[in-house]
C-alpha cells in the first residue's frame, strides 16, 4: 500500500496556469449574468468561448505534463491561504496530476461539445443566455472539484456543482415538475454532502489537516492505531459519493433530474457531475486501500446499484429516464471497479471516460429526437424515426452499441475488464459480484435494444397522434450545431476505448495518482470465459428484447395489466417508496407534531404569561384612585418605612 | 428648659398636620396642614441647632421658610383656579387624574 504516498511538488511551467482553468468559465458566468438582457444575442458565444479556451489550456497543460515515472507528475499550485485559523490552516491550492488532468480534458472537452449543441437546442429559449451562464458556472465548479488539492477546496467545487445542477434542473422553473425535481436533487445531494463534510471533520480531528498530501501521508499511521476511524472516514466519503453519483440508497433524484434541458442531462447528469463520486473514491485511494470493509461496501453498493438501475431502466417509457437509469447502473459498474481495490482503479476511470463519450452522445441523440418530436419524451409515441433522422440514428446506434459492450467499441474495452475484475475478487464474493455485473450487461442490452426498437424502428406511431398541445408531429433532422457534436461523440464512442487501452495507455498514465495497474486474473473462471459469457449475455438481452418488443406492435397506451416483475421495475425497485416510507412520511409527521406542540405548549405558555401580566396590572391600576389623600397616605407610609429602616440599621 | 419638650411639640404638630392632610377635604385646610407640618420640621431643626450648638439647623429652617413661601404662592394660585373652574374647593372633586 505504499505506491500512492508520492508527495506533490510545486507546479511549474504550464501547470502554473491551472487557476485560469477555473477562472475562465467563472468570468464567463459573471459576464453573462451581470451583462443582463443586453447580452441575449451574444451571451452564448461568450460561454462557448470560455469553455473552449479552458479546453485549449487544459490540452496544453496535458501535452506539457511530465510523463509519469519522473517523480514530478503530481504538482500542487498553492494560490493563497484560505482559512488561517489557529490549527486550521486551509490553503487554496490546485493539484495538477494525471487524474485531475484526465478529468479536466473530459469536462472541458465534452463541455465544449455540449455548449455547441446547446446553441442549437436552446435556440428558441428566451433565457438562453442564463442557461449558458449556469453551464459555465457548472464547468467552473466541476473543474474546481477535480483540481482542488485539499478536501475543503474539493468540497467548495462539490457544492458548486450541486448549485449549478439545481439551477439547471429547475431551469424551466414555470413547470412544477421541474421545480420539484430540482428540490429533490438538491435535498438528496445534501444528505450525501453531510457525509462528505463529516468525513472532512473527522480527518481534521484525527490528522489536523485537510490537504491531500497531509491526509494521505498520515492516514497510514491512523490506520495502525484505530482501523475503525479509517473505515468511518471511508464510509462517510462513500455516502458523499453516493449522493452525488446517484447510487443506492440515494439514487432516486437522478431520473427526476431529467426534467432539466437535455444538454444538462448529457453534461451534468451523465458525463461529468455524477461521476464525481467515482473521482472522489479514486482520489482517496490511499484511504480506501487501507480499509477492506470500506472497499467491500463500495463494491456491494456498485453491484446493487447496477442491477437496480438496469431493472428500472427496462420498464421506463420516457426515453430520458431510460438513459438516466442506464447512467445509474453504469456508474454502479464504476463504483464496482474502484471498490475492487488497489490494482483496478484505472478501470473505473476508463469506464468513466468511455461512458462520458457514449452516454453524452446518447443523451444528445435523445435531445435531437425530442427536438424533432415537439419535445415529447414518451417512446411509445415514437417509432420508425431512423428514416427521418439519419444522422441522429447513426450516432445513436454507435452510442448504443458502445453502451451494451459490442465488441471493439469503447464500452467493450471498459466494461469487460470490470466484469473480469469482479470475478477476480475470488470465492463467493467473486461469483456474486461477477454474476451481478454479468447479469447487468445482459439487462443493459435488453433495455437499450428496447429503446432502439421503440424509437427508431417499427411502425411510425407518431403519424396518427397529436402532441399534447394539439400539433402534428413532423420529425426532422436537427441543425448542424446539434449533429456535429453528436458525430464527434459517436467517434469517441467507437475509438476511445481502443485508444485508451492500447498498451495500457490510460492505466500507465494514471499510475502516479491511483497506483500501479495490475491486470485482473480471475481464478474461478478464465478471462476468456468471462468475455464469452458477457457476449452471450449481451446477445441474449438483444434477442429477448426483440422477442418481447421488436416483433410485436408497440401499444401507444402503457399496458396496465402486467406481471409483478414489470410493476416492480416501474416502481423503480421501490426507490421512491422507500424514501417516502422511511424518511418523507416520518419527517412530515414529526414536523406536524412539532407544529402542534408549538401551538399547544410553547404558544400557550407565552400567551398565558402575557395575559397574566395584563390581569395583574389591571388590578394594580386600581390603586390610582385620583384622591389626593390616598396618595398622601402612601407617601406617609413610605416615609415611615424609610425612617424605620434607617432606625433599624442605626441601632441594630 | 429641657429641649426634649420642643421636640415633643414638634412631633405633635407634625402628627396633627399629617392627620389634617389625610382627613380634611377643604383644599385650604389641607394646605394649612401642610404648612403646619413644615413648621413642625422647622421647630425640630431649630431645636437640634440649639442642642448641638451650631447654626446649620437654623440656616436650614430659613431655607424651608423661603421654599414654603414660594410654594404658598403657587399652591394658592392653583387652589384659586380650581375653585373658579368648579365652584368648589373640595380636593375629592378634583379626582380626574386616575386610572
Amino acid at each position: 500500500m505504499t505506491e500512492t504516498a508520492e508527495m506533490a511538488v510545486p507546479a511549474t511551467g504550464m501547470a502554473g496556469a491551472a487557476m485560469w482553468l477555473v477562472l475562465l468559465p467563472l468570468i464567463g458566468t459573471a459576464i453573462m449574468l451581470i451583462g443582463g438582457r443586453r447580452l441575449d444575442r451574444t451571451g452564448h458565444l461568450v460561454g462557448l468561448l470560455m469553455v473552449v479556451a479552458a479546453f485549449v489550456l487544459g490540452l496544453l497543460m496535458f501535452l506539457s505534463h511530465p510523463a509519469s515515472g519522473e517523480g514530478t507528475s503530481i504538482m500542487d499550485s498553492n494560490l493563497f491561504s484560505w482559512m488561517p485559523v489557529e490549527q486550521l490552516q486551509v490553503e487554496f491550492g490546485l493539484r495538477i496530476d494525471p487524474l485531475s488532468l484526465t478529468f479536466v480534458l473530459l469536462i472541458t472537452g465534452v463541455g465544449a461539445l455540449i455548449h455547441i449543441y446547446s446553441i442549437g437546442y436552446m435556440h428558441h429559449d428566451p433565457d438562453r443566455r442564463k442557461f449558458f451562464a449556469y453551464l459555465n458556472l457548472f464547468v467552473a465548479s466541476m473543474l474546481l472539484l477535480v483540481l482542488g488539492n485539499s478536501f475543503v477546496t474539493l468540497y467548495a467545487g462539490w457544492e458548486g456543482v450541486g448549485l449549478a445542477s439545481y439551477l439547471l434542473i429547475g431551469f424551466w422553473s414555470d413547470r412544477p415538475s421541474a421545480a420539484t425535481a430540482a428540490k429533490k436533487a438538491f435535498i438528496m445531494n445534501r444528505v450525501g454532502d453531510v457525509g462528505l463534510a463529516l468525513a472532512i471533520f473527522l480527518m481534521f480531528k484525527e490528522m489536523g489537516t485537510t490537504s491531500f498530501d497531509g491526509v494521505f501521508s498520515q492516514i497510514g499511521a491512523v490506520a495502525e492505531q484505530s482501523p475503525g476511524t479509517v473505515t468511518a472516514i471511508a464510509l462517510l466519503l462513500l455516502l458523499g459519493a453516493c449522493g452525488k453519483s446517484g447510487q443506492v440508497p440515494l439514487q432516486a433524484w437522478l431520473p427526476d433530474a431529467m426534467e432539466g434541458p437535455t444538454p444538462v442531462s448529457a453534461l451534468i447528469h451523465a458525463a461529468t457531475m455524477v461521476t464525481a463520486g467515482v473521482y472522489l473514491i479514486a482520489r482517496c485511494s490511499p484511504i480506501f486501500n487501507l480499509t477492506a470493509d470500506g472497499q467491500l461496501v463500495v463494491t456491494i453498493i456498485g453491484a446493487v446499484t447496477l442491477l437496480v438501475g438496469c431493472i428500472a431502466g427496462c420498464a421506463k417509457d420516457d426515453i430520458k429516464k431510460v438513459l438516466a437509469y442506464s447512467t445509474v447502473s453504469q456508474i454502479g459498474y464504476m463504483f464496482l471497479a474502484v471498490g475492487l481495490g488497489a490494482g483496478v482503479y484505472a478501470l473505473g476511470i476508463l469506464h468513466l471516460l468511455t461512458h462520458g463519450f457514449f452516454k453524452a452522445g446518447l443523451f444528445l441523440g435523445a435531445g435531437s429526437v425530442m427536438h424533432g418530436m415537439n419535445d415529447d419524451v414518451d417512446m411509445r409515441r415514437y417509432g420508425g424515426l431512423w428514416r427521418k433522422m439519419p444522422i441522429t440514428f447513426a450516432t445513436f446506434t454507435f452510442g448504443y452499441l458502445a453502451l451494451i459492450g459490442f465488441p471493439f467499441l469503447s464500452g467493450f474495452y471498459s466494461k469487460d475488464p470490470i466484469i473480469e475484475a469482479a470475478f477476480a475478487a475470488g470465492g463467493t464474493k467473486g461469483w456474486l459480484l461477477g454474476g451481478a455485473a454479468l447479469l447487468g450487461a445482459g439487462l443493459t442490452a435488453f433495455y437499450m435494444t428496447r429503446l432502439m426498437y421503440m424509437t427508431f424502428f417499427g411502425k411510425a406511431r407518431h403519424e396518427e397522434l397529436r402532441s399534447a398541445d394539439g400539433r402534428e408531429y413532423h420529425p426532422h433532422e436537427s441543425p448542424a450545431s446539434m449533429t456535429v457534436p453528436m458525430v464527434i461523440l459517436a467517434l469517441g464512442s467507437i475509438f476511445a476505448g481502443f485508444f485508451l487501452t492500447q498498451g495500457e495507455r490510460l492505466a500507465g498514465w494514471l499510475s502516479p495518482s491511483v497506483g500501479e495497474f495490475s491486470e485482473p486474473h480471475p481464478e474461478i473462471v478464465s478471462a476468456t470465459a468471462v468475455t464469452v459469457g458477457t457476449l452471450v449475455m449481451i446477445a441474449l438481452g438483444v434477442v429477448i428484447a426483440w422477442l418481447f418488443v421488436g416483433r410485436k406492435p408497440v401499444p401507444v397506451q402503457r399496458p396496465s395489466d402486467v406481471s409483478w416483475v414489470i410493476r416492480l421495475a416501474r416502481a423503480e425497485v421501490g426507490g421512491d417508496v422507500i424514501n417516502e416510507t422511511l424518511f418523507a412520511t416520518p419527517g412530515i409527521k414529526l414536523t406536524n407534531s412539532l407544529v402542534v406542540a408549538e401551538e399547544k405548549a410553547v404558544d400557550r405558555v407565552m400567551t398565558g404569561f402575557g395575559t397574566g401580566l395584563a390581569a395583574l396590572s389591571a388590578r394594580l391600576r386600581r390603586t390610582q384612585t385620583g384622591y389626593v389623600r390616598s396618595y398622601a397616605l402612601s407617601m406617609l407610609g413610605g416615609s415611615l418605612i424609610v425612617v424605620l429602616a434607617l432606625l433599624v440599621v442605626r441601632f441594630a | 428648659m429641657n429641649p426634649d419638650y420642643y421636640l415633643i411639640l414638634s412631633a405633635l404638630l407634625f402628627g396633627i398636620g399629617a392627620v389634617g392632610v389625610l382627613v380634611r377635604r377643604n383644599a385650604i385646610v389641607v394646605f394649612m396642614c401642610v404648612e403646619l407640618m413644615l413648621n413642625a420640621v422647622n421647630l425640630s431643626f431649630v431645636t437640634f441647632s440649639r442642642i448641638n450648638g451650631n447654626l446649620d439647623g437654623v440656616v436650614m429652617a430659613f431655607f424651608v421658610m423661603v421654599v414654603a413661601a414660594a410654594e404658598v404662592v403657587v399652591g394658592l394660585a392653583i387652589i384659586m383656579s380650581i375653585f373658579r373652574s368648579r365652584r368648589s374647593a373640595s380636593i375629592d372633586d378634583a379626582n380626574l387624574l386616575k386610572y
